[in-house]
């Protein structure tokens, strides 16, 4: 084979640069759409089973009083409940609630703020979720309606909010997650979730937010609500 | 540049194809582990919650 001229060689080291680089970014984009999700499930997976597993406790013994509404226990990045939202049955169903928000956290379900209350606590029970990527969780959100049900299940109880009201914010709105979203000094007398997650999907230059109050609470030792029921 | 690393590995053709193989299957692993979980940062699909731009 003759030997190439000092400019073809320059080039063909060019040219397969160029192509090397296609092919990473190629892959790159598999491994957002494809590759981000298939390790999200796997961890959602395990988060489900934690949540279960700490679910079962050893029966109390007789002398020990049972608190009628036991707030759950919740360890930072650590899922403490299962979320199921019937319009987004195929994306939020028995999702893992993990107590936190970093990026780690919301691999593994749904991250709950850390600051805001505990499922069914007069003030705000605050989620964050991916809608692109990693697990997305929320990638339905445009589908969500007012009046539609969020059941929140934890170890001894369901609670089920309905949703009331949306809205488009920016990144540094936290007030949706006061107490009583937009009114800094009230005290809670009700029990609010909030749900937040990027907008638009692709872009994140803003967040969804939606809010709705806790309607009903059932114990564990009578059936599921019927929004779960299936 | 490939060229150069074809005729740098060693053993037969049979031997060279498993080679090649191996390496480009250790460049994805590391895309995958360190690279592109680094490169995801910088991309807005993470930002989901409210805070205070900290």
């Amino acid at each position: 084979m003759a030997p190439l001229s000092p400019v073809r060689r320059t080039l063909s080291v060019v040219g397969e640069v160029l192509i090397t680089l296609g092919v990473v970014l190629a892959l790159f984009v598999a491994y957002q759409l494809v590759w981000t999700n298939v390790r999200a499930d796997r961890e959602t997976e395990v988060a489900r089973a934690e949540v279960e597993e700490s679910w079962i406790r050893p029966p109390r013994s007789a002398s020990a009083q049972a608190p009628a509404a036991e707030a759950p226990t919740v360890q930072p990045g650590v899922g403490f409940a299962l979320m199921y939202i019937p319009r987004l049955r195929e994306s939020v169903w028995a999702t893992p609630v993990v107590h936190g928000v970093t990026s780690a956290d919301l691999t593994r379900g749904l991250g709950h703020y850390p600051t805001t209350a505990l499922p069914g606590e007069p003030g705000n029970f605050a989620v964050a979720g991916h809608r692109a990527t990693n697990g997305e969780p929320l990638r339905d959100v445009q589908r969500l309606q007012p009046g539609d049900l969020v059941v929140v299940e934890t170890a001894d109880q369901w609670f089920t909010y309905r949703l009331d009201r949306d809205r488009i914010v920016l990144p540094s709105d936290v007030w949706v997650l006061d107490p009583v979203p937009g009114d800094p000094t009230a005290t809670p007398t009700q029990a609010l979730i909030t749900l937040t997650t990027c907008h638009p999907r692709w872009e994140s230059a803003q967040r969804w937010v939606w809010w709705g109050t806790l309607v009903e609470v059932t114990g564990k030792d009578g059936p599921p609500p019927a929004a779960v029921a299936t | 540049m490939y060229a150069a690393l074809w005729r740098a590995l060693p053993g037969p053709t049979a031997m060279k194809v498993l080679e090649a193989a191996l390496l480009l299957l250790a460049v994805v692993w590391v895309l995958f582990e360190w690279v592109f979980p680094w490169a995801e940062q910088s991309l807005p699909f993470l930002d989901v919650t409210v805070d205070d731009g900290q």
